[in-house]
């Protein structure tokens, strides 16, 4: 990914930049931690809008996303601090589930069992999907727009087409590079 | 049949838009060109991992929204 940095090795910000290249990326860890979707976009342009204010903060030794990301990360923990200390509670919400046809209903049974497949899969999973929208960054702008229309928003080609004002050879000579660009991309940074 | 031409029907597969000719044609090229046959294996890997990772994007209007209430702070 092409960084902004100063000649002296600093990162520098550039927030003009900030929704087309991190909004997704963000949107996606949001939405991993916080499943309703306009909280989650509620959550990425509070972070936005925090970067900037803090912006004089920026000392620049981590990267822009790098950055922003920590940001939104103590937004989620600001959410659910919020959500439970509503209504002044401060017990965890954890439901009992006394329909299931577990043997007992100790809470224990209902916290994450770090050994579980299916715990492990969806951890697995939201940092492949981190990795993938990394990757997506990447590449120039035409070919993110041409993949995310065809893979991510699943556009039929003539819609493609006619909104980028391309015909259907340039589209899948756009899909053939980003789709090789990913490959590599994913090998070195997902594989390794 | 090109080993391009191949790659780019192989990429219409991932997005079920090859018509059946092509797929035919695709098959037999894949039969005898090695380097073609590994890399739709990785290309179908990409295609499953995407998948996985069930992948979800902001509209075009909420993009336009959030950098509208970012420029106005800039």
């Amino acid at each position: 990914m092409k960084l902004a940095k100063r000649d002296n090795n600093m990162y520098q910000l550039n927030p003009h930049t900030w929704v087309d290249r991190y909004a997704d990326y963000l949107f996606n860890y949001a939405i991993a931690r916080i499943s309703d979707e306009e909280i989650a976009k509620d959550l990425v342009q509070e972070t936005f809008l925090a970067g900037l204010k803090s912006a004089k903060n920026y000392k620049g030794t981590a990267a822009e996303r790098t950055w922003l990301i920590a940001i939104l990360k103590r937004k989620v923990i600001d959410y659910y601090r919020k959500i439970n200390s509503k209504k002044g509670k401060a017990e965890i919400r954890i439901k009992y589930n006394p329909g299931t046809e577990s043997d007992g209903d100790w809470l224990e049974e209902q916290v994450a069992d770090p050994g579980s497949i299916l715990e492990n899969d969806f951890i697995e999973n939201e940092e492949l999907g981190l990795a993938i929208q990394e990757c997506i960054s990447k590449l120039p702008k035409k070919q993110s727009a041409v993949f995310t229309m065809k893979t991510i928003k699943g556009l039929n080609t003539e819609d493609i087409c006619n909104e980028l004002g391309i015909n259907p050879s340039n589209l899948w000579v756009m899909v053939h590079r980003a789709r090789t660009a990913l490959m590599e991309c994913l090998n070195e940074n997902w594989f390794k | 049949m090109t080993c391009d031409e191949a790659r780019i029907i192989c990429h219409k597969t991932q997005y079920k838009d090859a018509s059946v000719w092509e797929i035919l044609k695709l098959k037999f090229h894949l039969l005898v060109c090695n380097a073609c046959a590994s890399f739709s294996r990785k290309n179908t890997k990409l295609t499953t991992l995407c998948e996985e990772a069930a992948l979800r994007n902001l509209s075009d209007k909420d993009k336009f929204r959030m950098k509208k209430i970012l420029e106005e702070e800039i």
